[in-house]
């Protein structure tokens, strides 16, 4: 009965590590085009994923195949007694080590990764000098408010600013910023195909970069417990072309300022009145 | 009692337990009693019956998101016959938010601490009781204002919604959420009556194994489950008090104002709150300070246990005793350190993210090396598969997997991406399931003879392991895919986003596992409870163990001990030559163990290294 216990725990490492090998095929893997983030950063972000489970898989058949094979020969022991053994200075010094320099490495390995992702003197300075959108997350909806054309992001609501709820347009090629905030309680801001995920915390505005290298639709969920409707909060990042997102700030513009009469409204002059009416 | 015995080291217990009388009638002996071995059973039975709780949460939960929306079998039409039997997501939210709180505060922290704690400190240091008796049976009795307080907060006020973190906004402001109301209150109240239990607790068993050890128990002597226990009160005496004073903020903010932890300018369901000035990241520091030790205070009691139980089942000293201990305080100390990997996408500074992560990466080291020692003590044993080897080797393979999986979670730009998805869910149900759980389940078997006096039944045990084992990594093993495909933690309904659609027919697998898993712990409340009456009655130590209580009878009487021990030497000592046992209890004298010697590798399976008399 020993040996059929020794198959079972032999079953599971094999059955991990299979179903581990065949996810990407499967679509078992990260979202969106056969498992490649859709930005530049999230291509790193995934190696260094992959090189951690690398280790680790290595580490886990290496265990497990030592145990389960330890569990076998213990099973088949017919002496008197086991052998008598407190430890071994030299295995535990080696055993030790060993880790601790792989952990070592890794640890380092990941701080210009994680520099470059979220240490603000790191980020890329033309998105720093024009955020292209705040993002307002609120129960249980995600609100945008771009810039007029040409002009920049005001930490205050602009008479001219741009509007759109659970759709966020961005262009792609080029490092965006947005800043984020939450007007009730907390939620997070998670675009899985871009690899991004930030907090949104009420009373706090978050700078968060990216740059998307393909267009696309991608979803954008909220990833911190909002309430009863956390899972309904559903959006989208629309990545386009330059010209795209352009003629999309037009049109929004137009949406927005057209007074029934075939005019745009909006312009320095009678901006006044506009924001009043907000 | 009073004899004054010689002893080896000159050491004597400084504290006597305060004098209690042998228990009269039923109630002081059942029901109200001191003894703690009576108060380790209550913590048992209390436990199990909260385990069947917050399974039913989770088999709820489950229930929905295999079956989104649809009316849940049996008890659906019965509990919500509004809703026709489906599940809302303001019950949703409720659900999971008290499957997470039931498991953690009511089934796990008390049953390691509470049960085996109170079980085997006095027994395995040669002690007649605890320090503090009456105390004690506090710590038990405040079990059971928190059941009340969560109970009316599920019953009367809708349930709580925030989570079991209890994030503000949503957890500190009554208008944030269906269920931040008096719902959350309570569970506030209810989270400190359990810090109160677990406080008590602490203290006894700190005073109890600094005091009270047997002459010659030195420290390391100690059997390795009284130094996880130890351990484990040390964490939870300093880190509980900072989870105390956050959740009397948060009861202030609450029903006072006092606005510790949300800003000024929050416009919620249309109504602002006029003032302000607080910050949600503080909860979050405190909240995690207390928190994430608590996860190590979830799984050190184990890890002790399991080092006695497999060292026992292999008949093999545990290999490495004293690395064993080192790594468990480095366990716990870097514990106290690495809290901020909760908050790693939180808004905290990032560069204080860099401090976090090496700490976090770090603390895979000791939970290596323990790894290791367990894999080198089976080496060269003789093992028999019984449930309780079962259950430990179930326990390592678990461990493995959700030691392995935090490797991710240290790593923050990976953490970014798994943060509050299924890969978290994986990973900490790797642990505190199929890690604390096993290893619980194998000290139920393992002690129960010690606390009843008769054997569990071998067949039913390996068949609750078998399917217990089959289902929980049929449910968690997937999530670690679910995880990889994005799919956030707390969703009601993952499938109304289009990314995440595909995921149902996995979900379904996820959850008839669970159902398999969850019927499978009936096998074991059988057992249990048959064993208790009808088992074969067991001897003083019916698995030719080496520690202390074993040289007690079965069930050990009022005071425990025939006479006060006196120990001679460590407590696992296996694979000796005493007469024509292979072990040699830590009370006995007569054979000297064999030396180990440095130059003796673990490839000797031969038993040609024997020196021994």
């Amino acid at each position: 009965m020993g040996k059929g216990w020794c198959l079972f725990f032999l079953f599971w490492p094999v059955a991990a590590v299979v179903s581990c090998a065949m996810a990407p095929m499967v679509g078992w893997s990260f979202p969106y085009d056969n498992a490649q983030a859709a930005s530049n950063l999230g291509i790193r972000i995934d190696g260094l994923f992959y090189l951690i489970l690398l280790v680790t898989a290595v580490v886990f058949v290496g265990t497990q195949a030592v145990l389960v094979y330890a569990l076998w020969r213990g099973s088949n022991n017919r002496d008197e007694r086991a052998t008598y053994t407190h430890g071994n200075h030299k295995l535990e010094l080696i055993w030790s080590i060993i880790p601790g320099v792989i952990l070592l490495f890794l640890a380092l390995y990941q701080m210009n990764l994680w520099a470059d992702f979220r240490i603000k003197k790191y980020f890329p300075e033309a998105a720093v000098k024009a955020p292209i959108a705040e993002v307002t997350a609120r129960q249980f909806e995600w609100r945008f408010r771009y810039p007029a054309i040409g002009k920049k992001l005001q930490p205050k609501p602009q008479a001219d600013d741009l509007y759109s709820v659970n759709e966020l347009h961005v262009p792609f090629g080029k490092p965006v910023m947005i800043q984020l905030r939450s007007e009730d309680v907390q939620h997070s801001f998670f675009l899985p195909a871009l690899r991004i995920k930030q907090d949104a915390l009420p009373g706090l505005q978050i700078p968060v970069w990216f740059e998307a290298n393909k267009e696309g639709v991608y979803d954008l969920v909220c990833a911190e417990l909002c309430g009863w409707g956390h899972y309904k909060m559903k959006a989208h990042v629309i990545v386009e072309s330059e010209a795209d997102y352009q003629n999309y700030l037009k049109n929004l513009t137009q949406q927005q300022f057209y007074d029934g009469l075939g005019k745009i409204a909006a312009n320095e002059n009678d901006s006044e009145s506009e924001a009043t009416e907000k | 009692m009073s004899v004054v015995h010689p002893s080896p080291t000159g050491l004597q217990p400084i504290l006597k337990p305060q004098a209690h009388h042998a228990p009269g009638n039923f109630f002081t002996k059942y029901i109200f009693s001191t003894d703690h071995k009576i108060i380790a059973i209550q913590f048992l039975f209390t436990t199990l019956l909260m385990l069947i709780v917050g399974g039913a949460l989770a088999l709820a939960v489950r229930w929905q998101l295999a079956f989104p929306w649809e009316s849940m079998p049996i008890v659906g039409p019965w509990l919500f016959s509004a809703e026709a039997g489906q599940i809302s997501p303001e019950f949703y939210t409720m659900l999971f938010t008290m499957h997470a709180t039931v498991m953690i505060f009511l089934v796990i922290i008390p049953i390691l601490a509470g049960t085996f704690g109170n079980l085997l400190i006095p027994l395995m240091i040669g002690a007649d009781d605890m320090a503090f008796p009456k105390l004690n049976m506090l710590s038990y009795w405040f079990i059971w204002p928190a059941i009340i307080c969560f109970g009316m907060s599920f019953a009367y006020a809708g349930g709580p919604a925030a989570g079991w973190t209890a994030y503000p906004v949503l957890a500190d402001l009554a208008q944030a959420a269906p269920g931040s109301g008096t719902a959350q209150t309570l569970w506030l109240l209810g989270v400190t009556f359990v810090g109160f239990s677990s406080m008590m607790g602490s203290i006894n068993y700190m005073t109890t194994i600094i005091n009270m050890r047997a002459p010659g128990m030195t420290f390391f002597r100690l059997p390795l489950t009284i130094w996880g226990l130890f351990i484990t009160a040390i964490l939870q005496a300093f880190a509980l008090p900072v989870l105390t004073a956050g959740g009397f903020m948060q009861v202030t903010d609450r029903l006072l104002g006092t606005c510790f932890f949300y800003p000024s300018g929050l416009i919620i369901n249309n109504a602002d709150p006029t003032i302000g000035g607080g910050q949600p990241l503080l909860w979050q520091h405190l909240f995690w300070f207390y928190s994430h030790p608590a996860v190590y205070i979830m799984l050190l009691p184990v890890m002790g246990m399991i080092s006695d139980m497999l060292s026992c089942m292999v008949r093999k000293p545990i290999f490495g005793y004293r690395p064993m201990i080192f790594s468990m305080s480095a366990i716990a100390s870097l514990g106290f350190i690495v809290w901020g990997h909760h908050m790693f996408t939180s808004g905290m500074n990032p560069a204080v993210g860099m401090a976090f992560m090496v700490a976090t990466m770090m603390i895979a080291l000791p939970s290596a090396v323990k790894t290791f020692n367990w894999t080198a003590t089976v080496w060269g044993g003789k093992v028999e598969f019984n449930t309780v080897t079962l259950n430990c080797i179930g326990f390592l393979s678990m461990f493995v997997v959700g030691g392995l999986s935090g490797i991710f979670m240290a790593a923050i730009p990976v953490d970014v991406y798994f943060h509050d998805t299924y890969f978290i869910v994986a990973h900490f149900h790797y642990v505190l399931f199929g890690a604390t759980l096993f290893g619980v389940f194998a000290g139920i078997q393992f002690w129960f003879p010690k606390m009843f006096g008769r054997m569990m039944n071998e067949k039913l045990g390996k068949t609750h392991f078998l399917l217990t084992f089959i289902g929980a990594n049929g449910t968690f093993f997937p999530m670690h895919f679910l995880g990889m495909q994005g799919m956030p933690r707390r969703y009601a309904d993952p499938y109304l986003h289009g990314y995440l659609e595909h995921l149902l027919p996995m979900n379904q697998f996820m959850t008839i596992s669970a159902i398999l898993m969850g019927s499978a712990q009936i096998l074991l409340f059988i057992n249990i409870f048959y064993s208790m009456f009808f088992g074969p009655k067991a001897g003083r130590n019916p698995w030719n163990a080496t520690t202390l209580e074993w040289t007690a009878p079965s069930p050990p009487p009022h005071g425990n001990f025939d006479e006060p021990p006196i120990i001679f030497h460590g407590p696992n000592e296996y694979a000796v030559h005493n007469g024509d046992k292979d072990f040699l209890l830590q009370t006995e004298k007569e054979c000297e163990p064999p030396k180990p010697s440095d130059s003796e590798t673990e490839n000797n399976t031969d038993n040609d290294q024997e020196t021994s008399s």
